[in-house]
């Protein structure tokens, strides 16, 4: 490609506007043979059935000249950035404060989100919102352990937040059991059931692996919807008792805490303390993660995922490297579901489709694989942008669509797209992710 | 098993008898039968395809040998029969280590990080299978920090400690290689099994490799040795065993390897002139 030089001739000058004619008009006849069925012609069934259709060549016409006229634009300005390299190199002084500023983000997320409910006390909708966050903040960091860790490609994650979910919903409404013992219970059950799953699939690699735990998913969904007499199928669960704080009861009457401590009772109160106990599920699956990935069980994650028949001849047991992995990261699946399930007050089987999942899945690949603070920014971003977007109604979709596929061209490894060493003798130098593998199962 | 047999298993650390790996139709590795001398370094070659890497493969437990029995004695005198363990047991359990012909660190992590992934039987077991290393228990931060002492006395042998903390991958091909090395040799195996250690070293690179490994000998681990650069094999062997074709054609002292005719017409046809200039030393 001709990049801008001093000393441009008229020759070259010539070749570059033939080459951005030429891909335009590419572009433009790729956009008239795609789009000449789909806006071109209209079709529809008539009153009595047949079928009727008349053409919109304007349409048509309108859309090819602006794949035309927006080729000409981009190649234009990629002739005017010049080549890509440029861009890598980057003053000395603005990457120290990149590094500074990288390593204060994490604490003020901390920050800002514990004074959340404190600013936003009157604004059940911002509260609301962060709770869905920050909800989505563990599941990532939960698949995490899988995906990004082991490098296990997990698609039916939402399979364990829906044990999680149903464990507590199920043993809170038959059993009266309270939501701090049947969060400990939902994690167990659910990693049992990372287990479970995890014995068949430790033959498969890469993608077959994507395609059982994908089946897997689903599997659990139609046994909830089809096992009427236990979980209602799918008239799902309801009522599900709400968390007490130590067994007081966050409600109205003379035994709530508002009466108790001698405030004026306020539905918002329920709210803010769902928003605490969300924040500090999430944070302890961030520190055991941290701390996981800092002893051997984690380091063998990592090197399962960078290349696993090395860790064999290193005599690393892979199978069971690879149960602990899922169990891991179903425990905190399964804790997510319980809190989700207590949230709610009511689930039904709708809640844990297989969008949920690649959603999930979204937000791992999105924050750059195994990056903590990668995997909380991405699920701010998805979960809080869909809310932000909202004004955009069905064309949410679309836009999402398009800034994630933008996001990929620009950042292939994720937002944060390096890796923290897990032990350093003299600096802490972060790897880049192109060294690092993204794991075939 | 009778007196010789005997005697042999006493100051022999491996001793493969009739091994014989088929895939399908093709016999790679048929009726071999060799020994390994226990503190030496012996040395498997031959020209390519002759079933080395098979040999390796069945040793460490990758393959599954049709037949034949591989015997590993350890120091105190414990017999091993190979054919039993598998896969990872290999390694953890019988202690033999072995590197890659296309090297297999971890390259996404550093230098340090793969001597500590070596380490990871000890210091799991150290860590009470993860549980006291979550609650930070001080038996596990000293157990981590004498792994941290071994990887960087192996970091330091191979001249690696300044980059201790950069990518494996990041590593220059030779660094690569004698990275592997430490990482074996940091799983404390009784017997190391190196495949084509120098090939793409350079001179100065393959005799550094030389004298590595003959310290490695010294200090009592045993060493099993594949290689296509004849001047280190001739150097630092103490033992040669040649394949072709999937079985034995010679074995011996390097000196009466390099004379013998069969080897040489393995090698280079009939001539053997040429073959013995090939033979002196890879020049």
């Amino acid at each position: 490609m001709t990049v801008a030089s001093p000393d441009l001739t008229q020759a070259s000058r010539r070749e570059a506007v033939a080459f951005i004619l030429k891909k335009a008009l590419i572009s433009g006849f790729v956009a008239l043979i795609l789009f000449s069925l789909m806006i071109g012609v209209r079709t529809e069934a008539g009153p009595t059935g047949q079928l009727i259709y008349w053409t919109r060549f304007g349409d048509l016409a309108t859309i090819v000249a602006i794949v035309f006229g927006g080729s000409i634009v981009v190649e234009l300005l990629r002739q005017w950035w010049g080549p890509v390299g440029i861009a890598t190199v980057i003053p000395p002084t603005v990457q120290s404060a990149l590094g500074i500023a990288g390593r204060a983000l994490p604490p003020l997320l901390l920050v800002f989100a514990l004074l959340v409910p404190i600013v936003f006390y009157d604004q059940r909708y911002v509260i609301d919102t962060g709770i869905q966050v920050l909800t989505y903040v563990m599941l990532g960091w939960g698949l995490n352990v899988v995906v990004g860790l082991a490098g296990l490609l997990d698609l039916g994650y939402v399979a364990f937040y829906a044990v999680g979910a149903y464990s507590y919903a199920l043993l809170a409404t038959y059993f009266g059991l309270s939501f701090w013992i049947c969060l400990p219970l939902a994690g167990i059950l659910a990693a049992l059931w990372g287990v479970l799953l995890g014995f068949p699939v430790l033959r498969l690699r890469g993608d077959y692996l994507a395609i059982v735990t994908l089946a897997f998913g689903e599997i659990i969904r139609l046994v909830i919807i089809n096992w009427q007499s236990l979980t209602g199928g799918p008239n799902g669960i309801s009522p599900i008792p709400r968390p007490t704080l130590f067994g007081i009861p966050l409600t109205p009457g003379p035994d709530g805490l508002a009466a108790r401590i001698g405030i004026e009772f306020s539905p918002t109160q329920r709210i803010v303390f769902l928003f605490y106990v969300i924040l500090a599920l999430a944070l302890l699956t961030n520190w055991v993660t941290i701390r996981l990935r800092r002893l051997p069980i984690g380091r063998a994650w990592e090197a399962l995922r960078e290349d696993e028949v090395a860790c064999r001849a290193l005599g690393i047991n892979t199978t069971t490297t690879k149960l602990t992995a899922f169990a891991t990261g179903a425990m905190f699946g399964g804790f997510a579901g319980a809190f989700f399930a207590t949230r709610q007050g009511f689930i039904s089987p709708e809640s844990f489709t297989f969008q949920e999942s690649a959603l999930v899945l979204a937000i791992v690949v999105l924050g750059g694989m195994g990056s903590q603070l990668g995997v909380a920014l991405a699920a701010l971003t998805l979960i809080g942008g869909f809310e932000l977007f909202r004004g955009f109604d069905q064309y949410r979709m679309l836009v999402f669509g398009m800034a994630m596929v933008l996001l990929m061209i620009w950042r292939p490894r994720g937002l944060i797209g390096h890796r923290a060493p897990t032990v350093f003798l003299r600096q802490n130098t972060a790897i880049s992710s192109e060294l690092a593998r993204e794991g075939r199962g | 098993m009778n007196d010789e047999d005997d005697e042999i298993l006493q100051d022999s650390i491996l001793k493969v008898k009739g091994l014989t790996m088929r895939f399908g139709g093709v016999v790679a590795v048929n009726d071999l039968s060799f020994t390994a001398e226990r503190h030496r370094i012996t040395a498997l070659i031959g020209p390519n395809g002759a079933g080395k890497t098979t040999v390796f493969n069945c040793i460490t437990g990758f393959y599954k040998p049709t037949g034949g029995l591989m015997l590993l004695t350890h120091d105190n005198g414990r017999i091993i029969l190979l054919n039993q363990l598998n896969d990872f047991r290999i390694s953890k359990q019988a202690k033999v280590a072995r590197t890659f012909q296309n090297i297999r660190l971890f390259p996404g992590m550093t230098a340090l990080e793969n001597l500590m992934v070596a380490q990871h039987n000890a210091l799991m077991l150290a860590s009470g299978f993860t549980f006291l290393g979550l609650i930070g228990a001080p038996s596990y931060r000293s157990a981590e920090k004498h792994a941290i002492d071994q990887a960087k006395r192996w970091l330091d042998r191979i001249g690696l400690l300044e980059r201790a903390d950069d990518a494996a991958g990041n590593l220059a091909y030779g660094d690569q290689r004698r990275l592997e090395i430490a990482r074996a040799m940091c799983t404390e195996p009784a017997l190391l099994c190196l495949d084509e250690p120098a090939a793409g070293l350079n001179a100065r690179e393959s005799s550094a490799l030389s004298e590595l490994l003959i310290s490695i000998r010294s200090e009592g681990t045993s060493i099993l040795l594949i290689e296509h650069d004849m001047s280190v094999v001739m150097e630092i062997s103490d033992h040669i065993v040649v394949m072709d074709y999937g079985v034995k054609i010679a074995e011996g002292a390097p000196q009466a390897v390099r004379d013998d005719p069969k080897v040489v017409a393995a090698y280079l046809g009939a001539d053997e002139e040429e073959a013995a200039a090939v033979m002196e030393g890879g020049t």
